[in-house]
């Protein structure tokens, strides 16, 4: 007698966490081949120790988180090393994070003015406990010595004032 | 651009999860219960078409989910589009709508919105959110929209002397406004040492002054002239649109000068450098926008009810000034003085808010609108069971959906004929 077909059983469970209504754990997780494209110049200057912006020879704007264009005429920007010392334009201390960060707090986040630039610059502030932390304190950068190849590579540290 | 009206809304209980019901079904609550308003009048084969809004595939954990409401709902094969704007979808959504009536193009349209949040854990939620804020510049530093607001609001702070004092009012408002609110997800009286011995989740922002995550649906009717006076027995007109944008990347906003209102000067603003960080520019455009085609010139006087996207109690300050309900800088004198409470002479969020409403995001501005609209048509006694939270006399007022940091504002104004 010829067997019926069948599909396979499967031999790991489902994982459920409640059964009316039924809920269970489905998983989900990609990689990426992601291009930094147009702005890689911006994360080779990290792994040199370098924080670039953007400078519009037009406007003479500058941009201190980088755009290959100027927001204001359109046209092409030129890359220019950033200071390496700023000052605390706003900051916050983190208690809670997005998951990826959750380990990692409390940590805190700072947006630099570098004088003489026009824009702002997200990153964050380490060795500083919250009572300390000023607007308008100077901040240095910092680069880490292996590169990550992220804008994680750059933080800033208290300058000496 | 020819006279549009508001003739129905139906609003889902917002919760912290729903697991018994998927967006889908939420949606058609809120769809039957919109439909059941009009007495049985409209049915769905008058409706010419609908606008979908939902932020987050990644919580849907489905592409093109607007297609499944589309046919649950029966409205199959009629058009629609999915319109997506961060925390400014609803009222994006809401303007779509409004548009494709204003066109000529429908006589009655359908806006749903959803979000179903109780997918994933609160942590994993936050970043699904962060994901909308730039992913190579500010995601990865650990970016994420408690700790942007936060630094909003420090810096509110450093330029105008607001203090932690004054955006917990506003949490207590709000939370206090939606104890009479049944659609409401946190109804709890709240004290201001409640709000101020609440944990902190990003220095200076603590639990309660943020709003939390939700699964709801709501949904708003919109029709001609004609088809509301023929559907509906107190139809309200739209009469004021505006909308504004803003840069992704709040590091990138300029620091210039204040686009100026009808009752504003100049002079009141010369050391002021806007927007920074401290305020949104595109609330401003929005109001500007709306203002003109409503004929406001004064919003504290000519406004009577205002919802306002409260996502955090700071956000709330800022935006009184966005309005042009105060000057730049004075928002927290502006909730000192309870200007904004049911009393006060501006009710703002008396639904409670996002802060107590809960924030379903999707849902949110289409939540905002149908409350706005109870409220002119003076029915909040018959849809919230008490009339505690009925605006006495309320004849024109604002809706205002914003997106994170403020990169999309819709700016909507509401009137009884
Ligand atoms: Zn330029």
């Amino acid at each position: 007698m010829p067997t019926e077909p069948r599909l396979p059983e499967i031999e790991r469970g489902t994982e459920v966490f409640a059964v009316d209504p039924l809920t269970i754990r489905t998983h989900f997780e990609v990689d990426y081949q992601h291009s930094y494209k147009q702005d890689t110049p911006f994360f080779h200057g990290l792994a040199k120790g370098k924080l670039l912006g953007s400078h519009c020879p037009k406007c003479s704007y500058k941009f201190a988180t980088p755009r290959v264009h100027c927001m204001y005429c359109g046209g092409p920007t030129q890359w220019f090393e950033l200071p390496t010392e700023g000052r605390v334009h706003s900051w916050t201390v983190c208690y809670f994070a997005a998951q990826e960060f959750l380990k990692e707090v409390p940590f805190t986040l700072v947006l630099v003015e570098f004088k003489g630039v026009d824009t702002l610059f997200l990153s964050r502030l380490v060795g500083v406990e919250r009572r300390d932390i000023k607007i308008g304190m100077k901040a240095k950068a910092r680069f880490r010595r292996k590169a990550t190849w992220t804008v994680r590579d750059v933080y800033f540290v208290r300058a000496e004032t | 651009m020819r006279p549009v009206y508001v003739i129905a809304g139906g609003i889902t209980k917002f919760a912290k999860a729903n697991p018994a019901k998927d967006f889908r079904l939420m949606v058609k609550e809120a769809f039957d219960s919109a439909l059941a308003d009009l007495g049985g009048k409209l049915t769905p084969a008058e409706i010419d078409g609908s606008v979908i809004s939902y932020f987050s595939d990644h919580f849907t954990r489905q592409l093109k989910a607007g297609a499944m409401v589309q046919d649950f709902v029966g409205l199959c094969p009629k058009p629609h589009v999915r319109i997506e704007g961060g925390g400014a979808t609803g009222g994006l959504c809401f303007q779509q709508a409004w548009e494709s009536i204003a066109s000529g193009r429908y006589e009655v349209v359908a806006a749903m919105g959803f979000e179903t949040m109780s997918q994933v854990e609160t942590a994993k939620g936050n970043e699904f959110i962060a994901l909308a804020s730039d992913t190579d510049y500010d995601f990865p530093v650990g970016g994420y929209y408690n700790g942007y607001y936060a630094m909003m609001v420090v810096r509110h702070m450093h330029e105008f002397g607001t203090t932690e004092e004054q955006f917990a009012r506003i949490a207590v408002k709000n939370h206090n406004n939606a104890c009479h609110n049944p659609y409401a997800q946190e109804r709890l009286a709240l004290t201001l040492e409640d709000v101020m011995r609440s944990e902190y989740i990003a220095w200076p922002l603590k639990r309660h002054d943020i709003c939390v995550m939700s699964d709801g649906a709501a949904v708003c009717l919109l029709a001609s002239e004609k088809a509301a006076e023929k559907f509906c027995r107190n139809p309200i007109r739209i009469s004021g649109i505006g909308a504004g944008s803003d840069c992704m990347r709040f590091a990138d906003r300029p620091h210039g000068q204040v686009p100026l209102l009808p009752h504003e000067k100049k002079s009141d603003y010369k050391h002021l450098k806007y927007p920074g960080v401290h305020s949104f520019r595109a609330g401003r455009v929005a109001a500007m926008g709306a203002y003109k085609m409503a004929g406001i010139e004064n919003p504290v006087e000519d406004l009577d009810v205002i919802e306002l996207h409260d996502a955090y109690s700071s956000s709330e300050l800022q935006t009184y000034e966005d309005l042009g309900l105060c000057k730049y800088g004075e928002g927290g004198r502006f909730i000192d003085q309870g200007q904004s409470t049911l009393q006060g002479k501006l009710p703002v969020n008396p639904s409670g808010g996002l802060l107590a409403c809960g924030h379903p995001v999707g849902a949110t501005g289409l939540m905002q609108a149908a409350t706005l609209f109870w409220q002119l048509q003076r029915t909040i006694p018959k849809h919230f069971g008490n009339d505690k939270l009925q605006v006495k006399n309320a004849r024109r007022g604002l809706i205002h959906s914003h997106a994170g940091t403020g990169t999309y504002v819709t700016v909507t104004i509401l009137e009884k004929p």
